[in-house]
């Protein structure tokens, strides 16, 4: 008999792995103590990890929360420890927590930037979470971008209305005319003649002249001069863009950013990729140029520079003109991570969606940029975070974002010389907003692919 | 005595296939050339394609058949000569072109279904956005051909969810859904598993005893004997011999077809 042939009589039955490979004992010899070479690392990290613990937990936890200055905090920590070292004087974002959200916010109008934020988790929820939330919410998310500068900034209700009514103009202009290239055009073209026209109109007061207004129209102020704020319905009173600040600031520019970044890096994505040579060429040159300077130039120009070029007597509104420039920062970056995406995908798709008969931009919204835009999630969170972190150079023009405060709260003689509460106060509420991002990303990309295989 | 009686059934069944097709035109090509960079792939091809007939196009690899099958929905754009498709000349007027591709369904070598949507997404996709069809009712179109080429249970799952064979079927419903008057399939069995293959040849015979206008780019030439009516072979971007498939495969004429069905029948 040949030993080449061999059939089995009976299937073997499964069995249960051997006690020392699973379970706790089995994780911790696989991961921590699987040789003696790694059982020192590990007993070697452990103290490490013990020692900066002891010493960062005794500084945050043996503290002194009340306290109205500096020297007050010394005494405390004096008379409870004997020693001024190595314990937190918690005392001073006790004292200026308030400011170092709101900046110099009107106290009594802290209920606006509030409402504003909870109006934004309202806009997010639709979008982020699309399949938990009434998409009857998306109206709050089509609404906030002109409800939010109103709540900010305060001034008629006529303003957001009417710029909004630019966008729904602009939009019947263009289906009118078949979504054609003319269409967009004169779309656009309507849309602006008609904010002239509206901001033109005094309905509004010549506060706004200082707010939103005129950052659109030059010269608007007077011809607003003469209507008192009594006569404009839903009047909120304005606040200047000098009293902004705090984490309000950042998370105002870095939420702006963020939104306009996005379709912007699309856009940019795609002209990069067109045959339109012309396109191409502008898209290229601005995306090489973006990134090719740095932000803070870009906010230099934005704060002393611009005005050299605008007309004289413009007052074009600071935090706007740093919202734009944050933007198109990010926006460069976007397009490059959302072109990475583009090239993941392979050639099929697009013939897949020509032979069916799509239009270029039906296949673009249907087909490439869901994928596309799949595979950047973790450039694109990567380059939000980035931003959001970045608006702390805004300190850099004296806008008093957190950091910007933080000097100015030490310029106070009662907080002189504190440091590293202030930052490790800024550095965890930058952390929690940048950990929560990276988590949801995390999140939407485990939630797609189940979906998928 | 059976030799004869074997020609005179092979006779009747060319009849057969004949009498499907009619003398109206459905794609006609004249003088057309093209060029990728300075390679010259497709010259002076001349073809007549009437409607309901069934065409499968062979050759070597690199001859051109699948660039000639793809500047007929001009996912390849030639440079000279005419190309007109249900009596519309596909010029560079992107109307044109998109009115054309809606008209002419595609089946590729690997599938191209779109892997974010569900099967019952990718079928209903464009008649929705193309043909303006109320979704309801590109639903159940979409059901009606998903369970036509046999696959109705699969319409909840996602493209990568599904063999390649049943891809495939999918890209033909999906192709259908649309009701398109010519098909064209770029070798829709050469990325499938030998046990597949017959799966998707069976949906394509259905297809064709149909009547519908076929042009395939394939090596399946038993698939070829038993449902085209005419089989074209190229090299070197030319069409070099079409016939009957009979004659075609029992007499080649020229000596390049010759030697290339020997070397895919030697076997």
């Amino acid at each position: 008999m040949s030993d080449a042939s061999f059939v089995r009589s009976e299937m073997l039955s499964e069995q249960d792995p051997p006690p020392t490979s699973v379970g706790v004992i089995g994780w911790l010899r696989a991961n921590l103590f699987s040789n003696w070479w790694n059982s020192i690392l590990t007993v070697l990290c452990l103290a490490a990890i013990w020692y900066v613990l002891s010493g960062l937990l005794g500084w945050t936890l043996l503290s002194v929360w009340n306290a109205g200055s500096l020297n007050e905090c010394r005494e405390i920590m004096i008379a409870s420890w004997g020693s001024t070292h190595g314990h937190a004087c918690w005392g001073v974002i006790n004292d200026r927590w308030l400011q170092l959200l709101f900046g110099f916010y009107p106290p009594e109008l802290y209920y606006r930037p509030i409402l504003a934020m909870l109006l934004l988790f309202a806009a997010l929820a639709p979008v982020l979470f699309a399949d938990k939330v009434s998409p009857r919410l998306l109206y709050v998310t089509a609404a906030y971008p002109f409800l939010m500068p109103w709540l900010m900034w305060g001034g008629s209700i006529w303003t957001p209305v009417g710029v909004a009514a630019g966008f729904v103009l602009a939009y019947l202009v263009g289906r009118k005319l078949g979504g054609t290239v003319p269409g967009l055009v004169l779309g656009i073209v309507s849309a602006i003649v008609w904010w002239m026209l509206w901001l033109g109109l005094p309905v509004q007061s010549e506060v706004f002249g200082s707010g939103v207004g005129e950052i659109l129209v030059v010269g608007l102020g007077e011809s607003l001069a003469s209507i008192s704020p009594d006569a404009a319905p839903f009047w909120l009173e304005t606040v200047e863009s000098r009293k902004f600040g705090g984490f309000m600031l950042s998370v105002l520019i870095g939420v702006v950013a963020i939104g306009c970044s996005l379709p912007l890096g699309i856009l940019l994505a795609l002209g990069r990729q067109s045959n339109m040579l012309i396109v191409k060429a502008i898209c290229v040159g601005f995306i090489e140029f973006i990134r090719g300077v740095p932000l803070i130039t870009l906010l230099f120009v934005a704060s002393t520079l611009l005005n050299i070029f605008l007309p004289p007597g413009t007052n074009f509104d600071i935090i706007l003109r740093v919202m734009i420039m944050v933007t198109l920062f990010a926006a460069a970056y976007m397009a490059e991570v959302i072109r990475g995406g583009l090239a993941g995908l392979p050639t099929g798709q697009y013939e897949g969606a020509d032979s069916l008969g799509l239009n270029y931009w039906q296949a673009q919204r249907l087909i490439i940029m869901p994928q596309a835009l799949k595979i950047s999630i973790p450039g694109i969170v990567s380059t939000f975070i980035g931003i959001f972190k970045d608006t702390t150079l805004v300190s850099i023009i004296a806008l008093l974002d957190p950091l910007g405060l933080s000097n100015s709260i030490r310029a106070d003689t009662d907080w002189n010389g504190v440091y590293w509460e202030l930052f490790a106060f800024i550095a965890l509420m930058f952390f929690i907003a940048c950990f929560g991002m990276s988590r949801y990303s995390m999140y939407l990309e485990r939630k797609l692919k189940t979906e998928n295989d | 005595m059976a030799e004869s009686m074997h020609d005179t059934m092979v006779d009747r069944e060319i009849d057969r296939r004949k009498m499907q097709v009619s003398e109206e035109v459905a794609i006609q090509i004249t003088g057309m050339n093209k060029w990728f960079g300075m390679f010259h792939v497709l010259r002076d091809i001349d073809l007549t394609v009437h409607k309901g007939e069934r065409i499968v196009i062979c050759g070597p690899s690199g001859s051109g058949k699948s660039t000639l099958i793809r500047c007929i929905n001009r996912l390849e754009e030639h440079q000279t000569g005419q190309i007109v498709v249900e009596g519309t000349e596909l010029t560079s007027d992107l109307k044109n072109i998109d009115k054309i591709r809606s008209e002419v369904g595609m089946c590729f070598q690997h599938f191209n279904l779109f892997p974010h949507l569900t099967i019952l997404e990718n079928c209903t996709l464009a008649p929705i956005w193309v043909r303006k069809i109320p979704k309801r009712e590109a639903e159940e179109t979409a059901m009606h051909f998903l369970e036509k080429v046999k696959i109705p249970e699969q319409a909840e799952k996602y493209p990568g969810q599904l063999s390649g064979g049943q891809q495939q079927r999918v890209a033909i419903a999906r192709s259908l859904c649309m009701r398109p008057r010519i098909m064209l399939f770029d070798e829709p069995t050469s990325a499938l598993d030998p046990e597949m293959i017959k799966e998707v040849l069976d949906t394509m015979i259905e297809l064709a005893e149909e009547g519908m206008t076929m042009l395939c780019v394939t090596h399946e030439m038993g698939f070829a004997r038993q449902v085209a009516n005419r089989v074209i072979f190229m090299d070197d971007g030319q069409i070099v011999e079409q016939n009957e498939p009979e004659e075609f495969f029992r007499n080649p004429k020229s000596d390049r077809t010759k030697l290339f069905l020997s070397q895919i029948l030697g076997h």
